[in-house]
């Protein structure tokens, strides 16, 4: 079933009766060449792309839930490639890339938004990071460019320009960054796996994974045991208990990250904006809601809602960056599990058990990495070799301290980031 | 969330400072492994986790605090120096 402007006007003059589901139900058969575990957004782009770019299709992506039911549908939709160091400048580059694509990819509508990213800066210091990274974001063939304040008013006039002890000096605009819709990313990449032959399996939580003499076999799940080639982790917040479960302990703590939303309004933020007071983030929905967050509450959680005082400061944030908006009333907020590196930064790489794939330590950027993420998780799975916009995303990395990505410079611990 | 200092009572989760998993340090001279340990893996369970809070605006005490990751509930709170978290391994 594809989808087109004409499909849409002939289902419209025909009561609507001619749509599909957008996948199968299949029952899981007894055994695949790759199982991945977990059906989120990487998870189900990683299916996509082992179909379509290295025709592996004896695929099973195993959901303990339904599809998209975790951090690809709870996040705040922002898509950007805006990283200074080298390991996460290349992979970003190369997933932005394939967000601009990614709808005629496949043939889905994923609201793609364009509408770019402005990061405000308040002091010198401030402007000159942004300056350095701009560079660096250049050096990478993306697109970055320095607004002066004059500019910022121009495209962003709501913002307070009178605050003293946040003076609004300038900001670092990237153009294609932007927004999209997150449930389609994840139905679109579920759909085509599905349309390539992958089983997309939901309620199958895995339970455990078997390993024999250093090798993995398959997994034991709450609908049997399937075997398995090569069974590759997608389990986001929950990375760490899928990992035990084949006796590995990972470098990541799961932390709660928030968002909100306001009620709906009509259109003021144009651009995704962040203030660097803090680290709020915000931008309008097509619904008119403002979709903001701020910082983790900075402790080990799966409660998947966090505490008063965060929402106390990223309301704070939000009223001393937007004073015109400060009588808008919050509509939802609602937490995400964060699998927390101790860099800040992803691991895409072999477990040290044979044939057992790891894709974790997304911190707060795993929705704009989706599709980037997918294809050079694809790539790792099928060659076994990393994919060149992925080689220094190493789980040895912090055992060695060489080529640690701690792009906020605070320091590779746990609590920091 | 508002965790009982066993010095000052119970107060709000904003009076503390989050360190994260409650670990026995390693000896100075622990091979490489230890260091790496203790420095970056984490168990990182869904349940009860025995945590380092520090009683920043508060008395200045670190706290070996027990806590339902899965639900914030805090189960047991006491001074660090009394928890055996001081040696080495």
């Amino acid at each position: 079933m594809r989808f087109s402007g004409w499909r849409v006007l002939r289902e419209g003059l025909t009561g609507n009766k001619g749509w599909k589901p957008h996948w199968r139900d299949p029952e899981p058969k007894s055994e695949y060449d790759v199982v991945i575990i977990g059906g989120g957004g990487h998870g189900l782009a990683t299916a996509y792309y082992l179909a379509k770019e290295h025709g592996i299709t004896n695929v099973a992506v195993l959901e303990k839930g339904y599809l998209g039911g975790g951090n690809v549908g709870r996040n705040t939709t922002i898509v950007r490639a805006n990283y200074y160091l080298p390991g996460n400048s290349e992979f970003y580059s190369h997933s932005l890339k394939l967000w601009e694509t990614m709808e005629q990819d496949l043939n889905y509508n994923a609201m793609m938004s364009q509408r770019g990213i402005i990061n405000l800066f308040h002091n010198d210091g401030q402007r000159d990071a942004a300056v350095r990274r701009g560079n660096s974001i250049v050096n990478q063939g993306d697109d970055a460019e320095i607004l002066s304040r004059e500019r910022v008013r121009e495209l962003a006039p709501f913002l307070n320009f009178e605050s003293n002890r946040f003076p609004i000096m300038g900001g670092l605009m990237q153009r294609r960054a932007g927004t999209a819709r997150h449930d389609a990313v994840a139905w679109g990449y579920a759909r085509g796996a599905d349309m390539r032959g992958v089983d997309l399996i939901q309620n199958c939580e895995v339970t455990g994974i078997d390993v024999e003499n250093g090798k993995v076999v398959g997994v034991q799940t709450a609908r049997g045991p399937i075997r398995a080639k090569k069974v590759a982790l997608a389990a986001a917040g929950r990375s760490g208990q899928v990992a035990a479960m084949a006796g590995l302990t990972l470098p990541i703590e799961s932390h709660v990250l928030q968002a909100f939303v306001s009620e709906g309004l009509k259109p003021i933020v144009d651009h995704v904006i962040t203030f660097a007071e803090g680290h709020l983030y915000i931008s309008q929905s097509d619904k008119g809601g403002m979709v903001f967050g701020s910082y983790l509450d900075f402790y080990s959680s799966y409660a998947a809602r966090g505490n008063l005082p965060m929402v106390e400061h990223t309301m704070e944030s939000f009223v001393a960056m937007v004073p015109a908006l400060s009588k808008a009333r919050l509509l939802r907020s609602w937490g995400g599990i964060m699998d927390m590196t101790p860099d800040g930064s992803p691991i895409i790489d072999h477990s040290p058990i044979d044939g057992l794939y790891l894709n974790c330590g997304w911190c707060y950027g795993g929705f704009k990495a989706t599709p980037g993420s997918g294809s050079v998780y694809a790539h790792l799975i099928a060659t076994d070799r990393p994919h060149g916009a992925a080689t220094k995303l190493k789980l040895d990395r912090f055992r060695s301290g060489v080529g640690l990505m701690d792009e906020e410079g605070t320091g590779a611990q746990h609590n920091l980031h | 969330m508002r965790i009982t200092c066993p010095l000052c009572g119970e107060r709000d989760r904003r009076e503390f400072y989050y360190k994260g998993a409650a670990l026995v340090r390693p000896a100075e001279g622990a091979d490489l492994d230890a260091w790496h340990e203790y420095v970056n893996l984490r168990e990182n369970p869904a349940g009860p986790l025995d945590e380092l809070w520090y009683h920043e605006m508060g008395c200045n005490a670190w706290l070996k605090v027990t806590r339902n990751t899965a639900t914030h509930e805090i189960l047991d709170v006491q001074l660090a120096s009394e928890a055996g978290l001081g040696g080495e391994k």
